[in-house]
């Protein structure tokens, strides 16, 4: 079983110890299709659940990539400033998009685990 | 995660291809009250390349096409209500022009035919979001002096890219032959179609008008070409815009003049000396003064996608214009962007500021198109 954490939105967050790698899933990427370029935020800002990330851009259109749960912003991936298609080559590997701080991990219980986020999408037709 | 998906729940029109997008695997989206296709499996920077590169179909059928004739030449007619050279067209001979309000403000852009076989009789070809209004404009202003006949029974299918011409010559040798901005009615694959050597890509290309019935069997042979592929709406933006070609609604509209819209040179100069046409006071001042603002393209230096609101600033933060459309160019490899722009702002490489999410990117006045033309002059 993976650590994996999914939401509503299509956001999943990997847990590790006391932080979380976040990134948007396969079937996102997929709806967004060729991303182009990636807007996150800067390294130290508090977020809170809910709180716009990132924004994502594809050919087609921006969306916005929201906290899945509060935190500070620990770390951000660089890669994807030179490589924003790896979001879509690799969504929940090379493409994350930051890494925070967990402040309360109990926010982490409301959330899909892998099971339950591809009920979800299946759902989703 | 937001904002990838458009929703409607209003019905939706179908071209006569609805059910060929679905087999497919196009991703179908509301579009000017049509259900369309935005991409296919391969994806909009695939099918932008795709176009580039080889050839690729579009279905563009939600376009509005109609006929107008009159007692005598329609061009004469029509001319009532549009600034550009319509009574000067050769036979088969077509050009783009402006529908105008009587203040200046575009109605929509059109292309216009004078058809080979019929002279006098002109072969329209409007937006499908205008379609309805632009007819029943027409249809009132010229009410006596000529008459329009829409063709909803027909399709449209755009074959474009460099190798369009060697795909449509295996199933149409005479259409190699035509020059750009010329049609004529042909056999197409045994079809009778009338096909121009026209486009919306900045590519050679071809659109073939197509009865209803015979649509889906012309667009699946076009298909099976080696060159060929289907391509959606979404590649369909980006490649007008990188040719810096307008979208109506969006980078012209009511509220801009043609002189505003950097497209005075649909205006010649017989038609500027006569000042027959509406608006043609407001038109032939701005002409004379210099418009307050105009369209011009913008090139942002990061790496960063202005869409179409997008602020534009000046070196000293002051707003200066917005952006009409933006996004990215996969030939450019980067941004690229149109907008308005206040008088004195409008010179290539002029400094502009894009306000981006509250940040302040920069950018530059950029010569359209973004990519060279690439049309066959024959």
């Amino acid at each position: 079983m993976s650590d994996m954490k999914y939401t509503t939105d299509h956001e999943w967050i990997r847990v590790e110890g006391d932080s979380g790698v976040i990134g948007i899933t396969d079937y996102a990427q997929e709806q967004l299709g060729d991303v182009v370029f990636v807007d996150l935020p800067d390294v130290g800002k508090n977020l809170s659940k809910g709180d716009e990330a990132a924004v994502v851009e594809s050919v087609k259109a921006a969306a916005e990539v929201y906290a899945p749960l509060d935190g500070a912003v620990l770390e951000i991936n660089e890669a994807l400033t030179d490589a924003p298609g790896l979001v879509n080559t690799d969504p929940v590997g090379g493409g994350w998009f930051l890494k925070l701080q967990i402040s309360d991990p109990g926010q982490l219980d409301g959330m899909m685990d892998e099971a339950g986020y591809a009920d979800y999408v299946k759902g989703l037709g | 995660m937001t904002g990838a998906a458009e929703d409607s729940t209003t019905a939706l029109a179908q071209t006569p291809l609805n059910a060929l997008h679905h087999a497919l695997g196009g991703k179908m989206v509301p579009f000017a009250g049509y259900d369309m296709p935005v991409q296919y499996k391969a994806g909009i920077m695939a099918e932008h390349n795709q176009v580039r590169n080889s050839a690729g179909l579009f279905d563009v059928s939600h376009m509005g096409q109609a006929r107008l004739s009159a007692d005598g030449d329609a061009a004469v007619a029509l001319e009532r209500l549009v600034p550009g050279d319509i009574v000067g067209l050769a036979p088969g001979e077509m050009r783009y022009t402006l529908l105008l309000a009587d203040d200046g403000g575009i109605l929509d852009d059109l292309i216009v035919t004078r058809l080979p076989q019929a002279p006098e009789t002109l072969f329209l070809v409007v937006n499908a979001g205008c379609k309805d209004a632009d007819f029943a404009h027409i249809d009132t202003i010229l009410a006596g002096a000529a008459r329009l006949e829409p063709l909803p029974d027909r399709a449209l299918l755009a074959l474009q890219g460099p190798q369009a011409a060697a795909a449509m010559s295996r199933l149409s040798p005479d259409a190699a032959r035509l020059s750009f901005m010329n049609g004529a009615d042909m056999a197409v694959a045994g079809v009778s179609c009338f096909v121009t050597r026209s486009g919306y890509t900045g590519e050679d290309g071809f659109e073939i008008s197509v009865p209803n019935s015979a649509a889906e069997a012309l667009a699946r042979q076009m298909l099976d070409q080696p060159e060929v592929a289907p391509a959606g709406l979404g590649a369909r933006d980006s490649l007008r815009l990188e040719a810096g070609l307008c979208l109506y609604g969006h980078d012209i509209d009511r509220s801009t003049t043609p002189v505003e819209g950097s497209l005075r040179w649909t205006i010649p100069q017989r038609r500027r000396e006569a000042a027959d046409f509406p608006g043609a006071s407001i038109i032939l001042q701005q002409m004379a003064d210099g418009p307050v603002r105009r369209r011009v393209g913008i090139r942002p230096e990061g790496r960063a996608p202005a869409r179409e609101g997008t602020e534009i600033a000046n070196q000293a933060g002051a707003v200066i214009g917005a952006v009409t459309s933006g996004g990215y160019g996969p030939t450019v490899g980067g941004p690229v962007a149109m907008g308005y722009v206040q008088r004195d702002f409008g010179a290539v490489d002029t400094p502009l500021t894009l306000m981006v999410r509250g940040k302040a990117l920069p950018a530059r006045v950029a010569r359209l198109p973004f990519v060279p033309q690439n049309y066959y002059r024959g």
